[in-house]
């Protein structure tokens, strides 16, 4: 029939408890106490940031030693965000770019304010922009974003083999 | 068909409610099974995981869990949305093909981490059945009630279930359910689920089972004694309920016996009886004498039930009652969905 | 955006120092429902219940949009009664927030006066010992009925109604 309806609205609202498990508590405590804190694996020695699980997903073994990174790191590679979406909470365009922290040997995402988007380049040096203090939890969303330090940028084969 | 054996079993430690990560209760079971079949992660050359991310609360959880295998070099890898038990079906299939010799399968679920109920009901028909959320209990009650009133299940019958089920979990330290009660102890108990009593219903726990499976060629230098797959099939039947005879199940009516299952004697049978009734309804179903085949000699289900690792831990624990010698010809069984809906049966022996 | 009903962030910390957290994941689902549910649905919102005629004759309800036995699709509509027979039942004793009861009440496949398939709903009783198989039962409609299957708030015993 003609009226008849062609949609519906099923909802589903699940409820559950979130557990970090014990291997992320380091990296989440140092956020805390503004640390980027990350772990290094005992297999193949690589530092990672955010030390997921605490797990070496390239050996499957579990982190050992805990070392601070950053907080200045380099922007690895990156993209200008045009396009709007629902639940957006930056003005675009902006930038999201991975970022090697000095010291870690896996790139994080994170935000570049501060400049043009079209100022934005591999290899440019960056450091993090906090929220005030009182505001601090075990959260990456702890740093608003990333800014240009004006060093000089990074030689590429200083992050050629972390791309 | 190739020979296919299943050459190690493991389970991590069920608990009712753990702090770690799947990932982190995934690691140390995917250790301890490679040293117990001691190979390396290079002699596994096909991985499959079964869990469910509605479960875990975590969208494509199952991508993060191949953080928990060492994926370097890149590992040939799949996930099925589905307990465990259907992950070795794909793997025994990839084996078949000749596109593996070697595979792991594993599954884990982390029931403490909501309402499984509750949650499970997202598996149910979107459209007219799962906006009503019934909730998975309330319909297995329904089952149990439809076995009932046909007369091809007594509350007695269940009562023997669970008792039995107990006795056997004393002998398991890996379960959460405990106390010996005999069937009449269990009758005296008021009716929750009407008419399920709480005993009827599992004990849910966060847990993970692993299985190695390989061929002929090697099954021998990873155990004394594999436990050969000598048959495997899975059916489903419809979705609806409507459509159902909810007193029985046809799906592992057929898949028994398509794995043959009533070819010879069965001396263990480990089925996934989440509720006390569906071990009734499964060996009516499946062709298994229940006085003389020794039932779920791991307590089963019942008294632990790691979502989506339960239905695998099947197929180790019937395997391992090979492994150990107290059996020539085991059963093993693993079902999803909403009152016995699908069903996977493999008949193991240990010649 | 904040997903409706989304608990407040508080952390407790577990025995090993895992950081715990409710969280709720909502999923605002927005579904093409097709032809043949789509005339169910909105039959409903009238408090009319139909059914489709399979290739056997059966009259499934709710209606199945292909035969279960040829899959050959279904277009003939057969309307049913909101009268049925309770074929089989159980109870919950703690109904969830999304239940359209908030008391404890019953679950039933209900086979409708007209249909051979019966259908899942809930049905309100005082107490679980005025449940039966076999008992007959009669569709409550939600006050301001949608097209949806909860037009059905849920169903009472027939005797009810007096």
């Amino acid at each position: 029939m003609a009226d008849d309806i062609l949609r519906i609205r099923t909802p589903i609202g699940i409820d559950y408890t979130w557990s970090s498990g014990p291997g992320s508590v380091v990296y989440m405590r140092g956020l805390e106490n503004g640390k980027l804190i990350g772990r290094r694996c005992p297999a193949c020695e690589l530092v990672y940031f955010p030390p997921r699980n605490g797990i070496c997903p390239r050996c499957g073994v579990l982190l050992a030693a805990e070392v601070e990174v950053g907080p200045r790191g380099t922007i690895t590679t990156f993209c200008i965000v045009n396009v709007p979406f629902l639940g957006q909470t930056i003005k675009i365009p902006y930038v999201a770019a991975t970022i090697l922290l000095d010291g870690a040997d896996i790139g994080m995402q994170h935000l570049i304010q501060e400049c043009e988007a079209a100022d934005v380049r591999m290899g440019m040096r960056v450091e993090p922009v906090w929220k005030d203090k009182s505001e601090w939890t075990p959260s990456l969303e702890n740093i608003l974003y990333y800014k240009p330090t004006g060093e000089p940028d990074a030689d590429f084969d200083v992050y050629a083999r972390h791309l | 068909m190739r020979d296919v054996a299943i050459v190690a079993y493991i389970e991590g430690q069920n608990t009712s409610a753990t702090t770690l990560s799947p990932v982190e209760m995934i690691v140390p079971v995917v250790h301890e099974i490679l040293n117990r079949a001691n190979v390396q992660r290079s002699d596994i050359d096909f991985w499959c995981h079964g869990s469910c991310d509605y479960m875990t609360g975590q969208p494509f959880s199952f991508v993060s869990a191949v953080d928990a295998l060492g994926a370097w070099p890149p590992i040939m890898e799949s996930h099925v949305e589905m307990d465990g038990a259907w992950a070795l079906y794909e793997a025994w299939v990839k084996i078949q093909t000749g596109e593996a010799n070697t595979a792991l399968v594993f599954g884990n679920g982390k029931s403490s981490a909501g309402d499984m109920n509750r949650a499970l009901t997202l598996q149910l028909d979107p459209y007219v059945v799962a906006p009503l959320w019934p909730g998975f209990r309330s319909l297995e009650a329904m089952g149990a009630r439809a076995a009932i009133d046909a007369g091809t299940v007594t509350e007695r019958q269940m009562a023997d279930v669970v008792s039995r089920s107990l006795r056997d979990a004393a002998d398991n330290p890996n379960v959460l359910a405990y106390g010996y009660r005999d069937a009449d102890e269990l009758l005296d108990e008021p009716m929750t689920a009407n008419p399920l009593r709480a005993h009827d219903c599992p004990a849910m726990a966060d847990g993970v089972a692993a299985i190695i499976m390989t061929t002929a060629d090697r099954a021998l230098e990873m155990c004394d004694r594999p436990a050969w797959i000598r048959g495997i099939d899975h059916r489903i039947d419809f979705q609806n309920l409507g459509l159902r005879d909810l007193s029985r199940s046809n799906s592992a009516a057929l898949a028994s016996y398509h794995a043959g299952v009533t070819k010879d004697k069965v001396d263990v049978a480990e089925l996934h009886a989440t509720y006390s009734h569906h071990e009734i309804i499964l060996a009516q179903s499946m062709g298994i004498d229940r006085s003389t085949t020794r039932m779920m000699p791991s307590g089963g289900a019942l008294v632990a039930n790691p979502l989506m690792a339960a239905g695998l831990a099947r197929f180790g624990q019937a395997a391992r009652q090979i492994f150990k010698g107290n059996a020539d010809r085991a059963v093993a069984h693993a079902a999803q969905g909403a009152c016995l809906q699908q069903n996977i049966v493999a008949v193991l022996e240990g010649n | 955006m904040a997903a409706p009903g989304t608990p407040p962030i508080i952390a407790t910390v577990g025995p090993d120092g895992s950081l715990m957290a409710p969280l709720r994941l909502f999923y605002p689902y927005d579904r093409t429902v097709g032809a043949v549910i789509g005339r169910f649905l909105t039959s409903l919102a009238a408090k009319k219940i139909e059914g489709t005629r399979g290739v056997d004759a059966s009259v499934h309800v709710p209606p199945l949009e292909f035969d279960p036995a040829t899959g050959v699709a279904l277009t003939e509509w057969v309307a049913v009664g909101d009268t049925g027979l309770v074929l089989t039942w159980s109870w919950q004793p703690e109904p969830f927030a999304d239940n359209t009861l908030q008391q404890p009440f019953a679950w039933a496949l209900i086979l409708l006066d007209g249909a051979d398939t019966p259908m899942l709903h809930a049905v309100r009783v005082a107490s679980v010992s005025e449940m039966s198989t076999g008992m007959r039962v009669r569709a409550v409609w939600a006050a301001e009925p949608t097209p949806s299957i909860t037009a059905i708030m849920c169903f009472e015993p027939e005797s009810a109604h007096g």
